[in-house]
């Protein structure tokens, strides 16, 4: 990049001292498909919902949830072609850092790492920030983390978040029902009854994605058939 | 004559119990010139691991400021030390980086990892890693101290023992060795401290 007539940041200061891309890639976020998660005592949950265009859609090939290492998995909030490109990039991270120590990338440093790349997506020529916030869900020498990257590339680490649609309600429920001593069968009930208070329509295994991460560091993407069972004992 | 002997070496790590010791000659020598006796060949990367570099003085040197610079970022990046499996993968890497123009280094690396574990190995110079439960060797006078450490090592010394046994080995290693010598230079590591001794042996 550089050589063409568009090479020049898109994303510049207002008069006001805000960068309006910035605002707009996060109204994009606000819009978009509600996600949260929950760091358990034990483990850590990250829950979306999956909410297709058409039922003609084949919900089986949408995969919203994202391993990202075998300990580390992501859910995003606004565009999903926007987080392929992330979750692509986080991914050749990881592997580097692996090939490099010949261990498993830490879930701080792959945070930071993808939070750089959005940085530099608002500050480069030519190109747009992205249009999604992540929730990182993943479990290391440190215990279980959950951490969430907007778009403007800055990142924290959470006991409980929520993105899209239904932040604030989410985030109220989650402040009302979070304890520090909760362990992850629990917040696995908790991630489903909060996306049930926002959820339009009649919640199934088909239409919510769950990923759960636990201390034998392997994240996993729940079936339907196991959303299903969580979903009766919720009831 | 190889540029690995150009300059002479000896080193060598062992393990004891929860401790472990690494030595060198003290010697720089231009093929059978001696040019210095007072060469530094063990660095410290840590309190809990240490580098060691046999081979051409100059890339030993180049070697060790390139690690030494790429742990320090790994620390502000990572708020924490190396692990010394960890180390040894970095360097294992760094030395591969350079496969058709290696350094002409044979490292030995030691260090205290987790739980105070000892940990020791090395590698060729285009990082081929050797790990080992009891001693490692490298340098000129390689092939005496295998003879020396394999006779003497005893597992789970303390660091008195080891201390004893890790000098006796080398200095009577060197002796057998016209490219090394000239002294060595011994650290012990145990979970609490580092001790450092210099040694004479045949200044000649």
């Amino acid at each position: 990049m550089g050589d063409s007539q568009y090479s020049f940041s898109l994303t510049t200061f207002s008069p006001s001292g805000k960068l309006v891309q910035i605002e707009h890639a996060l109204t994009a976020v606000g819009s978009g498909q509600t996600s949260l998660g929950i760091k358990a005592s034990n483990g850590v949950v990250i829950a979306t919902e999956k909410k297709l265009p058409s039922i003609l859609v084949d919900e089986t090939s949408v995969q919203k949830i994202q391993i990202l290492t075998p300990n580390i998995g992501v859910v995003y909030s606004g565009m999903g072609p926007d987080s392929r490109v992330l979750v692509r990039k986080s991914r050749k991270q990881a592997e580097q850092y692996q090939l490099l120590y010949k261990e498993p990338i830490p879930v701080t440093q792959l945070v930071r790492e993808t939070a750089a790349v959005m940085q530099e997506f608002t500050q480069s020529g030519g190109v747009r920030p992205f249009g999604v916030s992540l929730l990182v869900a993943g479990y290391d020498d440190k215990g279980p983390q959950l951490y969430q990257v907007d778009p403007s590339g800055s990142y924290f680490s959470w006991k409980a978040s929520a993105m899209g649609k239904n932040v604030s309600n989410a985030k109220t429920f989650l402040e009302k029902r979070y304890t520090d001593d909760m362990e992850l069968e629990d917040a696995i009930h908790t991630a489903i009854l909060t996306l049930k208070e926002g959820f339009e329509g009649q919640i199934s295994g088909k239409n919510i994605e769950i990923g759960v991460i636990e201390a034998d560091r392997t994240f996993r993407v729940l079936t339907a058939a196991q959303i299903e069972d969580y979903l009766q004992e919720v009831e | 004559m190889s540029i690995f002997e150009y300059n002479g070496s000896a080193l060598v790590a062992m393990v004891g119990k929860n401790c472990f010791a690494i030595a060198s000659d003290r010697r720089l020598g231009v093929q059978l010139q001696t040019i210095a006796t007072d060469f530094q060949r063990i660095f410290k990367i840590h309190d809990k691991l240490f580098l060691g570099l046999s081979g051409l003085g100059s890339d030993t040197q180049t070697l060790y400021q390139r690690l030494v610079f790429r742990h320090k970022l790994y620390q502000l990046r990572e708020e924490r030390d190396m692990k010394p499996e960890t180390f040894a993968s970095l360097v294992s890497a760094m030395l591969y980086e350079k496969r058709f123009g290696p350094y002409f280094c044979q490292p030995v690396i030691a260090g205290l990892g987790e739980d105070d574990k000892p940990f020791i190995c090395t590698m060729d110079s285009i990082g081929a890693k050797e790990l080992a439960k009891d001693f490692v060797v490298a340098g000129t006078a390689s092939e005496s101290l295998y003879g020396a450490c394999e006779s003497m090592f005893k597992p789970d010394m303390d660091h008195e023992e080891l201390f004893e046994t890790i000098s006796q080995a080398l200095i009577s290693s060197v002796d057998r060795d016209c490219l090394s010598g000239w002294g060595g230079h011994v650290y012990v590591v145990t979970p609490t401290e580092v001790t450092e001794r210099i040694l004479k042996g045949r200044m000649d």
